[in-house]
């Protein structure tokens, strides 16, 4: 009995820790486009405080500081860019979830079209080597298949695969 | 042929040359501590401001109090505990002709500001008075206590996060803070007097 007590407060508590979402909804907004502009926003500002939440999911002091200015400023009609630079000029880049494309972060872009291409040339690299085995053939070697060619039956062929199998 | 050899080694040494240098990146991030993030403001001038004093409400303070000489700004708040280890630091660096001005970041209240600095001691030679944390949003604060050196011509040359100790004094800022010191020191002596006035 006890124990289903324990655990209906953990659901209940569990539902309680949800409830922050709903602070959000203090932000009222007469148009719909500001609003969803300031939704998108908060989603994509990172908190500086508590490093890996956006100001949306952080109850930290700081990031409901910076949702209200983020309010203030969509309310003034800024523009997305407008906002992110505003941040981006107090926090550095840190305070965006998106980096920016430049020498310090051009490895994230372009480490994944490496990847692949270093994949395919592999690729490739493998097919056309396998293709050319017959080319790579010594004169020794060339004598030597020349010789098998020309003197022996197909059953003399298999014998001899049979003799280079065999370690005895 | 031995050109052919030589390219094999290459494409097999490849990978563990990856793999150690991934190795290295990984260990190095292991030991460096992501809540230290670097100021945005480096290099740039201190932000306009208008804050009040911490004592006075009437007296107003602008951004022209962090101009004229190599400074730092220190933010605190009585709700933070790290402030207090590092304010009888503070005490000794102003003690030993530090300038450093004060920011108080969104305070419980104004009486309880004044009484810390009125019983730990005041090492603050301007007391700025930040309610609404608005001017630390300038700044880039994201906590307290943070420590900016700001240089004569009020540019922000560093920010520390987190306490100001001997360690971080003798090995980090107070090194930064003589070199602004020497280049104030070895500007002519007049605009020396004028900066000051200012």
């Amino acid at each position: 009995m006890t124990r289903l007590l324990t655990t209906m407060w953990l659901v209940a508590l569990l539902c309680l820790s949800t409830a922050h979402a709903a602070n959000l909804q203090t932000y009222s907004f007469d148009d719909p486009s500001k609003e969803a502009l300031f939704r998108e926003l908060i989603n994509e500002i990172r908190c500086p405080k508590c490093q890996n939440q956006t100001i949306a999911d952080s109850d930290a002091d700081l990031a409901k500081d910076l949702r209200d200015r983020t309010y203030l400023m969509v309310q003034e009609g800024a523009t997305k860019q407008e906002v992110v630079d505003y941040m981006v000029a107090r926090y550095g880049d840190f305070a965006y979830y998106r980096p920016p494309v430049q020498t310090s972060t051009l490895v994230l872009w372009l480490g994944p079209l490496v990847v692949v291409l270093a994949g395919a040339g592999v690729i490739l690299w493998r097919v056309r080597s396998r293709g050319n085995t017959d080319i790579g053939l010594s004169t020794d070697e060339q004598a030597q298949l020349a010789k098998l060619r020309g003197t022996s039956s197909p059953t003399v062929d298999t014998n001899a695969d049979k003799d280079k199998g065999d370690p005895s | 042929m031995a050109q052919r050899s030589k390219l094999k080694w290459i494409i097999l040494a490849f990978p563990l040359l990856l793999f150690i240098w991934l190795t290295i990146f990984l260990l190095r991030g292991l030991f460096s501590d992501p809540t230290e993030l670097s100021s945005a403001l480096v290099g740039k001038p201190v932000p306009a401001f208008e804050l009040p004093d911490v004592y006075n409400p009437e007296k107003m303070h602008t951004e022209a109090v962090l101009k004229g000489r190599p400074m730092l700004l220190n933010v605190w708040a009585t709700w933070c505990p790290t402030c207090q280890a590092e304010h009888a630091y503070l005490n000794q660096l102003a003690d030993e002709g530090v300038y450093i001005v004060g920011l108080n970041y969104k305070d419980d209240s104004r009486a309880k500001a004044v009484n810390w600095l009125n019983t730990l001691g005041d090492p603050y030679q301007v007391n700025l008075f930040d309610e609404r944390g608005m001017v630390a949003i300038d700044f880039g604060v994201y906590g307290a206590p943070e420590t900016f050196l700001v240089n004569m011509n009020g540019e922000v040359v560093y920010r520390h996060v987190g306490d100001v100790n001997e360690r971080v004094w003798k090995h980090v800022l107070g090194p930064k803070y003589e070199a602004a010191m020497a280049e104030y020191l070895n500007q002519p002596m007049e605009a020396q007097t004028a900066g000051a006035g200012g």
